[in-house]
């Protein structure tokens, strides 16, 4: 017995240093592919990475929408597949050494994508001045910095101009993630472009205190719609997923409540059943555009970019018609133009 | 030279080894079914670890904390109780040291050690929490520590929401100078790594670990009651007692760790959305470590030393996270199930005994 099992190990330890040995052989030709095609890239070429926070590259939100915008870049501009990369974050810890990383690497951009990591890139910044970062939804005061920003506040106008034209019980939702700057933006928006159309909605606001819980997500909107809302919308990242998931469960069972999703189009994830439609912020857009102008050298250093419905930078989902009336979406385009005309200015703090 | 040869093919020395040579095996394969290669991705990892003064500092700092969660679920174990409450005990840890950190104005020579030393308290006290629980109502100490982790993560969110966070800030504000435990001459050698006294601290909380249970006389009775607690209590110690303390001393060692990751690497506490996961891979190194102090040491070094070069595995070989979390899944696994290990170390066991002979 003993004897069979000795040779098994020897067989199983061989066996694996065969397979290892093949792996290598393997990906050679890969590794020189990859540096051919480099080489036969366009003129402009440049390495472009981002940090994300502690959501990850998968989050439904917006740590993936500037990838997305990043691997665009990459096509767009012929780039070899190695030129764009990400690092992921799994604790504030490792924010300063995952952007150290590509700064000591000599990368041309280096991305750090959401409001909690802007005191880490500071540091890394400072430490060393020769390097170009930019961050998103943080305002950081450095000359190789540059902040991009988004008018939020202007885009969830919309989102509770629409939801206060839908709403059958007079009531809405408002299901926020942590509450913070950014996300407070959010909220005051939505209940500004809520009381516009109709002063005597009521609008129930709670903060669950995370970004990625879908479980307090769930139960978070079962009490707000145990209360009679029948519209939420969700600032929260991955927690939204269960605001979602609820509205599902209550779907089915006959009731007529509808989420209105954040940052990407929601009702792409979670059907057109219970999306009524999504505030987009196109982060994908900002991280390729100030990418894009680095490689014809424009890069602003030091500057605080604000990008709002007059830029594009936020505004409603495309695929909005399919559950939202033309005369609502027709008011919301008037709201939409009051605002770029800066008839109506929208609350922010 | 024997006796060198003796140590290294021991069997508490073999197995762990033996597990990691496995589990790092089954990362390979892993790997190789994704279509990666894994021999490049573990020279990416040792280079990530080695290849630069930075990210070698780096890495000490990650050891440092996992140093410390080891020792406090280790020093559990020696009692007989399974301590998975060493993440709250450091999150309070982090909070009290905060609190002394930024509210108090002493020298240099008295702010540190004691914020250090209310990390210390703090962690004890909720650490005992759990022993008072088990010790007076025999309530099971994994359930309330487990629920204790919780408890902890949201009063340090509303102790730092209420008392020392600036309106529409995300974190407190920076603790006084003279609180500071960063080494400055020695991070500018390491080019800006945040490297910090918390560190040598963890080596002598390991030296701390060992004196106490071996070299004293509640040590003993530490170890005794671990061993058999009916027979302990037979022999006329105070099970009750030394339970309580096991679960306090575990927790000052998290606490410590806690007080450490303030005062040395970020100097403020910012609000957490979610655990900050070092109680629970403390688990794991006082598992791979097998409850020594030597051993948790040592499995922290592999520990931080996976967690932080896996962010090269990513950068220079292109694999994702997600398949690095596997090889380190992996060599857990391995060390956890001894059983599959010692059919391993067997035959190499078995040929030195003949020879032997």
């Amino acid at each position: 017995m003993k004897k069979v099992l000795s040779v098994l190990s020897v067989a199983t330890l061989s066996l694996s240093l065969v397979l290892a040995g093949c792996g290598s052989k393997e990906a050679q030709p890969q590794g020189q592919t990859g540096a051919n095609g480099g080489a036969t890239g366009s003129a402009p070429t440049i390495k472009v990475a981002m940090v994300t926070d502690v959501g990850g590259v998968n989050d439904n939100s917006f740590n993936q929408s500037a990838w997305e915008g990043l691997q665009k870049l990459q096509k767009d501009l012929n780039l070899p597949q190695d030129n764009v990369n990400y690092l992921q974050s799994t604790s504030d810890a490792e924010y300063v050494p995952n952007l150290t990383q590509f700064v000591k690497d000599k990368w041309d951009l280096t991305w750090g994508i959401g409001y909690l990591m802007g005191d880490h890139l500071k540091k890394v910044a400072t430490e060393n001045p020769d390097s170009k970062l930019a961050i998103i939804d943080a305002e950081v005061d450095a000359p190789n910095v540059e902040s991009v920003l988004f008018k939020e506040h202007e885009g969830s106008f919309l989102a509770g101009v629409v939801a206060a034209k839908m709403s059958k019980s007079k009531k809405v939702g408002f299901v926020g993630g942590v509450e913070i700057p950014v996300i407070k933006r959010f909220e005051l928006g939505f209940e500004a472009g809520v009381k516009a159309v109709d002063p005597s909605v009521q609008v129930i606001k709670v903060y669950t205190g995370a970004f990625d819980k879908p479980d307090v997500g769930k139960s978070t909107a079962s009490s707000i719609y145990g209360q009679g809302v029948d519209i939420i919308f969700h600032a929260s990242g991955g927690t939204g997923d269960g605001v979602f998931n609820e509205a599902k469960d209550r779907k089915a069972k006959g009731q007529d409540v509808w989420v209105i999703g954040v940052d990407k189009d929601q009702s792409l994830t979670f059907g057109d059943e219970i999306t009524l439609t999504s505030m987009v912020k196109r982060v994908d857009e900002a991280v390729y555009l100030v990418s894009k102008d680095l490689t014809e050298g424009k890069f602003e250093g030091g500057k605080i970019k604000w990008l709002g419905l007059a830029e594009d930078g936020v505004g409603l989902a495309s695929t909005s018609t399919k559950n939202v009336p033309e005369d609502v979406l027709k008011l919301a385009e008037e709201y939409k133009q009051k605002i770029v005309k800066g008839e109506i200015t929208v609350p922010d703090k | 030279m024997n006796k060198v040869i003796a140590v290294f093919t021991k069997e508490s020395f073999l197995v762990p080894l033996v597990a990691i040579i496995l589990g790092l095996l089954t990362g390979a394969v892993a790997m190789l079914a994704g279509g990666f290669n894994p021999v490049k991705a573990y020279v990416a990892l040792l280079e990530k670890v080695f290849g630069s003064a930075y990210n070698f500092g780096e890495t000490i700092r990650q050891i440092t904390p996992l140093i410390f969660t080891g020792l406090a679920v280790a020093f559990a174990f020696r009692t007989g109780l399974f301590n998975i409450g060493a993440e709250g005990q450091f999150i309070v840890g982090m909070v009290a040291s905060t609190a002394v950190g930024v509210s108090f104005d002493l020298p240099a020579y008295i702010h540190a050690p004691l914020a250090i030393i209310a990390g210390a308290v703090a962690g004890g006290l909720w650490g005992s929490i759990a022993g008072y629980l088990k010790a007076a109502r025999g309530v099971n100490e994994v359930i309330t520590s487990i629920m204790l982790n919780w408890v902890a993560l949201y009063f340090a969110n509303w102790v730092m929401n209420a008392f020392f966070i600036p309106a529409g800030q995300q974190r407190s504000e920076m603790i006084q100078d003279s609180a500071v435990i960063t080494i400055s001459w020695l991070s500018a050698m390491f080019d800006s790594a945040r490297l910090h006294w918390g560190t040598l601290i963890a080596i002598l909380a390991a030296i701390f670990f060992y004196v106490i249970l071996w070299k004293t006389k509640s040590g003993y009775e530490l170890r005794a009651v671990g061993l058999n607690p009916h027979a302990s209590e037979y022999a006329g110690m105070n099970v009750n007692r030394n339970v309580v303390k096991a679960m306090f001393i575990g927790g000052m060692f998290a606490g410590i760790g806690g007080a450490c990751e303030i005062l040395g690497v970020f100097h403020y506490q910012a609000i957490m959305t979610s655990q900050p996961g070092y109680g629970f891979d403390g688990i794991a190194v006082a598992l791979i470590g097998g409850n020594t102090p030597l051993g948790v040491v040592l499995a922290a070094i592999l520990f931080g030393i996976l967690t932080f070069g896996s962010a090269g595995m990513k950068f220079g070989a292109g694999v994702p996270v997600e398949l690095i979390r596997v090889v380190i899944a992996s060599v857990i696994f391995f060390v956890a199930a001894h059983g599959i290990v010692k059919i391993f170390v067997k035959p190499i066991l078995k040929k030195k005994k003949e020879g032997g002979n």
